[in-house]
């Protein structure tokens, strides 16, 4: 059996209140950090443990917070990321939700590492009836002396307050959730001074992903060299990944990192193969900005080794022929999908979702958006395959934030892998609405344009 | 003007919004912005121009403030709208378990299209983007509310349900609009 770190009492009765999980271990990290070690003795810990943002990007968590500028006299602060809104990832609800003592705890441990007396999560407006369980255990915990002045003795203060969006994507990019919590439009920001120097009021801020900051928990209990035993290379530890689509067993699980693709797919720990007997289409592994994956590329990679569920392993390959494993939204297709109309629905999103500073992104998603509508209601011409693929280049890279990116990647690699697809419904205009194209053929890797 | 006079939170709400600016250092009231809308969205029904104005007093900063952030977030209305906003999920992983047949089914029970509110002013249709459901779709949120694993009939009972029963928009305050 996997080990949890995690959602290991997720399932035990009353553990979103405080006395049930104290009972169950909670809040012994907070005193260990507390009574026997110094910020520098957390921070280290996270270093060792390898542990990597949990929000998509992977960056190395305890390098993030050594970054953090230490001016005299200047407060510092941690901002939880809790903005989830990457289409098939709703990992940090489930956690929330279940178990929001781990992230309150979590908070004051790795505040406490940064030198923070005053923290914020912020959380998606959408999630509003998750922000009132925070507020609940947060002042469960002020009650029991885990928040406010000289917690447990200790001489350390932290004040943690939970402080709502109002409907954004782009507030989970770090710059713009502090645009955001300081009362403004989510526009984000130019870098640098990046937010380690000057981000919440000009102040030194760290922002970390939900699943983040409770990961620092079992890695103060059992130290970081524990955590880094699990998993493969620099893809330590355990990984929640949210599980969708056309599978038997929709979900949120907890995977040690390095469980092969194939596994998670079908074994019955996880989302116990495909609904129906269907074939598998395609597999979008880590949230709607990373590259989708055709039936031949899921479970092995070009190279025709086994892929896993790991940072390196998912990206194996490059954008040619591998994705990312980004924010652990794992979204399966199944062979009665359509690649063109995911297309364009994802297109949508991230046209609706641009914040409309940046032309290339405020401009280009619409374009592209428009085009696929084109060719999935049957008006599209062979061109504009082409012209897609035009778009998505010059919105890549050409943008302050890494929205724009991640509205090209996976336009680019649906063109990339089901181009025969894209052509069938320029040639088959009418066919396209009634019925789908099935799975595309095999390819070989040297002749891709990546 | 007088219209101005009539806009005032009720004495617990404004005691809801000096807690929210208190969890701010001073002079960063701004930040209290986000969610005191939230709470003038679900008393007022909307954020009509003097409800804005009415939380930049509120809030010491000048109108201009609020309104780029009312019109900034998609969760905001500064159009009037019904009592009970049905919001159906339709990006990617809602869309593959039948989200587009959800939407169709509510748009001819209600005898409204996407963005439309019904006569009688109790319901209004609006198609949302991800909502962090995708395992548990298709899905609507009304109010605070999340209502997942959608089908034909789980939509006629809550159409039935939120006819006749208020919905929660803000911490379990009651849409007054």
């Amino acid at each position: 059996m996997a080990r949890k770190l995690l959602l290991e009492h997720a399932q035990v009765e009353g553990i979103h209140t405080y006395d049930v999980y104290r009972k169950n271990g909670g809040y012994k990290a907070v005193e260990k950090a507390l009574k026997s070690m110094s910020p520098e003795d957390v921070v280290e810990e996270v270093k060792k443990s390898g542990l990597r943002g949990r929000g998509g990007a992977g960056f190395p968590t305890g390098m993030k917070w050594s970054f953090i500028a230490k001016p005299e006299g200047v407060p510092r602060h941690l901002l939880c990321n809790a903005d989830e809104s990457e289409p098939g990832t709703f990992k940090d609800r489930y956690l929330m939700e279940k178990i929001p003592h781990l992230l309150i705890e979590g908070m004051i441990v790795s505040s406490y590492a940064l030198g923070c007396n005053s923290s914020y999560i912020y959380i998606r407006g959408e999630y509003m009836y998750v922000l009132q369980i925070l507020e609940r255990a947060i002042a469960e915990a002020y009650a029991n002396g885990w928040l406010g002045k000289n917690i447990q003795g200790s001489g350390y203060d932290l004040d943690l307050h939970v402080s709502p969006g109002a409907g954004a994507y782009i507030c989970g990019e770090e710059t713009a959730l502090i645009e955001s919590l300081e009362g403004k439009r989510g526009n984000p920001r130019m870098k640098p001074p990046f937010p380690a120097v000057q981000g919440l009021w000009a102040r030194p801020t760290v922002v970390n992903n939900v699943e983040t900051i409770a990961a620092v928990v079992p890695i103060v209990n059992e130290g970081g060299d524990s955590y880094a035993a699990i998993g493969v290379g620099k893809s330590t530890g355990t990984k929640l990944i949210s599980a969708s689509g056309n599978i038997n067993k929709p979900g949120v699980y907890e995977i040690e990192l390095g469980v092969s693709v194939e596994e998670f797919i079908y074994s019955d720990q996880y989302c116990g193969g495909m609904k129906n007997g269907k074939r598998i289409k395609a597999c979008v592994p880590g949230g709607s900005s990373v590259p989708i994956l055709p039936h031949y590329l899921i479970t092995k990679t070009a190279a025709g080794e086994s892929r896993l569920m790991t940072y390196e392993s998912l990206a194996d390959g490059g954008f040619a022929s591998g994705s990312m494993l980004g924010s652990g939204g794992f979204i399966v297709y199944d062979e009665d999908q359509c690649i063109v109309r995911n297309t364009w629905n994802f297109s949508r999103f991230y046209h609706h979702e641009s914040c409309g500073q940046c032309s290339p992104c405020r401009e280009g998603t619409g374009w592209m958006e428009k085009v696929l509508h084109r060719l999935e209601y049957g008006h599209g011409k062979m061109e504009d395959i082409d012209l897609l693929w035009d778009i998505q280049r010059q919105i890549e890279g050409n943008t302050i934030c890494p929205l724009g990116d991640a509205a090209a990647w996976p336009v680019a690699a649906a063109i990339r892998h089901f181009r025969e697809e894209f052509e069938w419904h320029v040639n088959e205009p009418k066919r396209c609405l009634e019925t789908n194209y099935g799975l595309v053929k095999e390819k070989t890797f040297e002749s891709v344009n990546a | 003007m007088t219209e101005n006079q009539e806009i005032q939170f009720p004495e617990h709400l404004l005691k809801e919004v000096g807690r929210i600016i208190s969890q701010f250092p001073e002079g960063k009231q701004k930040s209290a912005l986000i969610r005191v809308l939230h709470i003038a969205q679900a008393h007022f029904g909307y954020l009509s121009t003097p409800v804005m104005d009415y939380v930049a007093r509120l809030l010491h900063i000048l109108p201009i403030e609020v309104y780029e952030v009312a019109t900034f977030y998609s969760m905001y209305d500064t159009q009037p709208v019904g009592r009970v906003k049905l919001e159906v999920c339709r990006t990617g992983p809602c869309m593959i378990e039948g989200a587009e047949t959800i939407v169709s089914y509510i748009e001819k029970k209600l005898g409204i299209k996407d963005g439309e509110t019904t006569s009688d002013g109790i319901f209004t249709l609006k198609t949302v983007e991800c909502l962090g459901a995708c395992g548990y779709a298709p899905m609507l949120q009304a109010g605070e509310k999340f209502h997942e694993h959608l089908t034909e009939e789980k939509v006629d009972q809550l159409i039935e349900m939120y006819r006749n029963k208020p919905v929660a928009n803000y911490m379990g305050l009651e849409n007054n609009g």
